[in-house]
């Protein structure tokens, strides 16, 4: 399989690409946030950041539609946003609030949406791939034109499962989407110690997977990428991997003290920051200016506020439901 | 031990952290191998330092592939090797649990005795940190039900810092079952605190009222409610098992006889749990000793949920120990 180079678009519509600026500000702030409140300990348990790499989801949640389904990580609050499930169920989730999008019983791991087409928030490294070989196996069997897209790390890329899947997806010719979200490092464990082969395209690719990788930091290459493999995906040519190069710039969860990287490395990488480049990019071409800058980041501040009022007024559910949910008895209202 | 022998203030993690520095130091075929044990520092930075003092070819990073390494320690340890494999957590124990059930515990076996496997992996189990349903259960009573291993649960300092060598010295795998609220326990150990056998349970208090029978995370919980107990004047024994597989159901036989009345408290469900087999034995060993029937103290039986008042409703408590003893005390005092 030949490996694609990604194509610039100098003529990126205004509208568009202020869209998606504003849903890459939207994530780095919101999570900004969550950071705090963590320090406040209002919100516990593990909490990830994507912050760094914004134009993944950006880019990739863009070429799907609401039938599409989606299965993600632990690193899952901006898909999680972008794909439509509120901020504010977001918020109260990692609160515990049962106004939570998983009633609170998940936390910031495990978001859940199915009114979204969002399952998941999956905490088992590799554990979601089976689940979108599935999805896409349902997808196929019931000839529905349907994408599931599937996000994990590098690091996932180590586990039998993925291979496993791999097969299965190109063996069965699955309507699946891999995003693979190479950040070069799976907790402290750099890629290239991880990994014989690092050029994680080839490993799909291996297995008869049209496969590319994809510049991370570029939300329009994302964007662009994901739109061509999911029109691939959707017309029935069976399953596309991207991988999406790109670099988280926090540590891995809240405790990291990040004795496995060079100080230097990060900075070097953001000087790559998805989002500083972009505006940029789109200040110098005349498409963006302050005001609208100011607007973005006021609209943003204030959806942020709305939700950490939400989360703070939230509820807590009652003792006497602990055992709910074990059994499908009942379902949430 | 002497008597008079000078004492250090140390952690649990510090003890468990010693323990595999002196077995690197004492075997040359000891290495530490796992993920992020090295450059990371142990994803409870229980290995941190080691790879600076003893190399990467004995503190050995592997990557996300469970079935993998801990399949390697197997091979390693039928090959003349001493390995210590860490897995972060049980969770993730269970991509390896073929390894571990079909091969670790079964070769010595199928090989009609010739072939045995000194292995140790050890893994961080249970709740309390607001982590959710991947990463917070106690499958360690799983663990005890396969004949061919042997599973402990140090809840103490000289635990944490004296079974490891012993497990070593083991001719069979075992597994060590290490609290994740333990680590940073601290207290004070006997500086030259070494090797402990790991085939007895240990009576951390001794009383004469009823036998609170329990192990690992809720040794804490059980010592705090017997004190509260003794302040109404109950005056209850607390008997550590240390070792889940195999059970010394003498010393837990001989506490019930001095005592007549038993709770088991433990953080495993309480369903085909390890504590139904240890209420069995007593029924077995010491039914008309019994003045009341054997009490049980488990986790609800529902996946951990993140919210912080469920997960503490879920989980055996020190309130809930009083509570039950109280109770069963009711007119028999
Ligand atoms: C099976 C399994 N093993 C180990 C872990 C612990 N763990 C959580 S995240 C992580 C790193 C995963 O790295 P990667 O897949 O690259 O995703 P990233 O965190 O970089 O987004 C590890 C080792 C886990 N959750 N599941
Ligand atoms: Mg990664």
């Amino acid at each position: 399989m030949a490996l694609q180079p990604t194509i610039a678009t100098p003529n990126l519509d205004a509208g568009h690409a202020i869209a998606l600026l504003r849903d890459m500000v939207r994530i780095r702030r919101f999570e900004e946030k969550a950071a705090e409140l963590y320090s406040a300990s209002k919100i516990r348990g593990f909490l990830h950041l994507y912050i760094g790499e914004e134009a993944v989801a950006v880019g990739a949640m863009r070429a799907l539609r609401p039938e599409d389904a989606v299965v993600a990580t632990y690193r899952e609050h901006g898909h999680a946003l972008l794909r439509g499930v509120s901020a504010d169920s977001i918020m109260a989730e990692m609160y515990g609030k049962q106004e939570g999008c998983s009633r609170g019983r998940g936390g910031s791991m495990h978001l859940f949406d199915a009114a979204t087409r969002f399952y998941g928030g999956n905490a088992i490294v590799g554990g979601g791939l089976p689940l979108a070989i599935g999805f896409a196996l349902a997808d196929k069997l019931q000839h529905r034109q349907r994408v599931t897209a599937c996000f994990f790390g590098d690091g996932a890329v180590a586990e039998g499962e993925f291979h496993e899947c791999m097969n299965l997806a190109a063996l069965w010719k699955l309507p699946v989407l891999l995003c693979c979200e190479n950040n070069l490092y799976a907790m402290g464990t750099a890629l290239k110690r991880a990994q014989s082969q690092t050029d994680l395209s080839l490993k799909a690719a291996a297995y008869e997977i049209a496969s590319w990788p994809v510049d991370g930091m570029d939300v329009v290459a994302c964007e662009e990428a994901a739109q061509r493999a999911a029109l691939a995906v959707r017309s029935g040519e069976g399953p596309c991997f991207l991988e999406f190069r790109t670099y988280r710039f926090r540590a891995h969860s809240m405790y990291d003290p990040q004795l496995y990287r060079d100080k230097r490395e990060v900075e070097e990488w953001k000087k790559r920051d998805p989002i500083a480049t972009f505006q940029n990019r789109l200040t110098t071409q005349g498409v963006l200016d302050d005001a609208n800058m100011k607007r973005i980041e006021d609209e943003v501040a204030s959806e942020i506020e709305k939700a950490i009022a939400f989360a703070e007024s939230g509820t807590w559910e009652p003792i006497e439901d602990l055992t709910r949910f074990a059994y499908s008895g009942e379902k949430p209202t | 031990m002497s008597p008079d022998a000078q004492k250090v203030k140390i952690t649990y993690r510090e003890a468990m952290r010693q323990a595999i520095r002196d077995a690197l130091i004492r075997d040359q075929r000891v290495f530490l191998m796992g993920e992020d044990v090295g450059a990371y520092g142990g994803c409870y930075a229980v290995s941190k330092g080691l790879l600076e003092e003893f190399g990467p070819d004995r503190i050995r990073d592997t990557p996300l592939s469970e079935s993998a390494f801990v399949g390697a320690g197997i091979g390693a340890a039928m090959n003349g090797m001493r390995p210590i494999v860490e897995i972060m957590t049980v969770n993730f124990s269970l991509l390896a649990l073929d390894q571990i059930v079909n091969n670790a515990a079964t070769i010595l076996h199928m090989s009609g005795g010739q072939i045995n496997i000194p292995l140790v992996i050890r893994m961080t189990t249970g709740a309390g940190r607001q982590l959710a349903a991947q990463h917070s259960h106690s499958l360690e009573g799983w663990y005890a039900h396969i004949p061919g291993i042997k599973v402990l649960a140090p809840a103490t300092l000289e635990d944490a810092r004296g079974m490891l060598w012993t497990a070593l010295e083991d001719p069979d795998p075992v597994l060590i079952f290490e609290h994740g609220t333990l680590y940073n326990m601290e207290g004070e150990m006997a500086v030259d605190a070494g090797a402990v056998e790991i085939s007895k349970a240990a009576v951390r208090r001794a009383g004469t009222d009823v036998s609170l029978i329990t192990y690992g995370g809720t040794l804490g919980k059980t010592i705090q409610a017997a004190e509260q107990l003794a302040a109404s004047g109950v005056d209850a024994e607390v008997v550590d098992l240390r070792t889940l597989r195999p059970l010394d159901t003498e010393s837990i036989l001989d506490s019930v006889m001095r005592t007549h009345r038993a709770v088991v408290i433990d953080e495993g469900w309480r369903s085909g749990s390890i504590s139904a087999e240890i209420s069995a034995r007593i029924m077995e060993g010491a039914f008309y000793e019994l003045d009341l029937p054997v009490e049980r103290i488990c986790s609800a039986e529902v996946p951990m949920p993140y919210a912080r008042h469920l997960e503490e409703a879920a989980l055996p408590q020190a309130s809930t120990i009083v509570a039950t003893v109280t109770r069963m005390m009711g007119g028999h005092g």
